[in-house]
């Protein structure tokens, strides 16, 4: 499950990036930083890519999350710090356990 | 004016078991639309163009479900009016924090999740159409309806700062505020209560349904694509 929701992730990174061409987003993998400190996206573009990624989770996975969380802005604590996290997250929501 | 015609278009009602949300209904559905419904019970609304869902609108896998399955079914999302709402007549004194909840629930937190839930298909699509509904009780701070007005400054703040974070996508919010229409929601207030409602506004009538389509047919319409953010009361209050 895990294998198959990092790819969901670095599919949907990469498919942002079409746009926003960044060059630390052009390979994501685990350690990419998504969201916070001096790297990452911008507000705009982590709302873009979490709506997107419920769609591709409910496609692909089956499982209808929401993936709003409190510690959503948070710089240490954000779920959405990195590829990584953002899997994690997203795995431990479809009830399968980081 | 084409975009009148609401035909191949999907727009979600909530409250659609009686009252505004059930003439709303067959407004849009005359003009074409498909509409999807829901009340906490079943309706009595047969149309080929209309789908009713049982959904309490403060339960977010219930909405969140039917959102999905709405986009999933029909391929795209229009339009949203958030209709479903509940009131509470009564002095704050007299009130228990358990109807408080209960308004706040259906009221903010119903409108709320609709709004979020849509967004995120209508951010997709980069348009949509997201309508809620506030009250003349809020402006005009009518006594013996702390909760409620309370409830729908909620969603009028809500509107307000929603629009703002909705609009890089191309969706608008707005709200209208309906005056007293003779409708469940106010069976229980005094007639002389709302005699005075209606005799502190400028146009001096109860609202009817006609009223509220007729605003949100405006926030409907493409051209309207600069307006977001915005509150209109009926029967001249402000």
């Amino acid at each position: 499950m895990r294998e198959r929701i990092l790819e969901i992730v670095r599919s949907a990174v990469h498919d942002l990036n079409e746009e926003l061409n960044y060059p630390e987003l052009e390979s994501p993998n685990e350690a990419t930083t998504l969201h916070g400190g001096e790297e990452g996206l911008d507000s705009l573009s982590l709302v873009s890519l979490i709506v997107d990624l419920e769609g591709r989770v409910s496609d692909e996975v089956g499982h209808a999350v929401v993936l709003a969380d409190e510690k959503a802005m948070s710089e240490r604590n954000s779920p959405y710090r990195t590829v990584g996290s953002l899997t994690d997250f997203i795995v431990t929501r479809c009830g399968a356990g980081a | 004016m084409s975009d009148m015609s609401g035909k191949g278009r999907v727009m979600i009602i909530t409250g659609t078991r009686k009252g505004i949300g059930l003439d709303l209904s067959h407004h849009y559905l005359d003009r074409g639309w498909t509409v999807v419904g829901c009340s906490r019970g079943e309706s009595d609304l047969k149309h080929e163009r209309y789908r009713h869902w049982c959904v309490d609108v403060a339960d977010e896998p219930e909405v969140v479900k039917m959102v999905r399955d709405t986009a999933k079914e029909f391929g795209r999302l229009d339009a949203v009016v958030n209709n479903a709402g509940i009131a509470s007549m009564n002095h704050a004194v007299l009130t228990p924090l358990s109807t408080v909840r209960k308004v706040f629930e259906t009221n903010v937190f119903g409108t709320f999740m609709f709004c979020r839930e849509a967004a995120k298909v209508m951010m997709r699509a980069k348009k949509g159409r997201l309508v809620n509904c506030a009250t003349v009780a809020t402006p005009l701070k009518l006594e013996g309806e702390a909760a409620y007005a309370a409830s729908k400054a909620a969603i009028e703040s809500l509107t307000e700062v929603l629009a703002r974070e909705f609009a890089p996508f191309h969706v608008t919010v707005n709200a209208v505020g309906p005056t007293p229409i003779a409708t469940d929601l106010i069976r229980s207030v005094p007639p002389e209560k709302i005699e005075a409602l209606i005799g502190s506004q400028a146009v001096k009538r109860l609202g009817e349904s006609r009223d509220v389509a007729n605003v949100v047919d405006f926030f409907l319409r493409d051209e309207s694509d600069f307006v977001t953010g915005q509150t209109v009361y009926l029967g001249g209050i402000s």
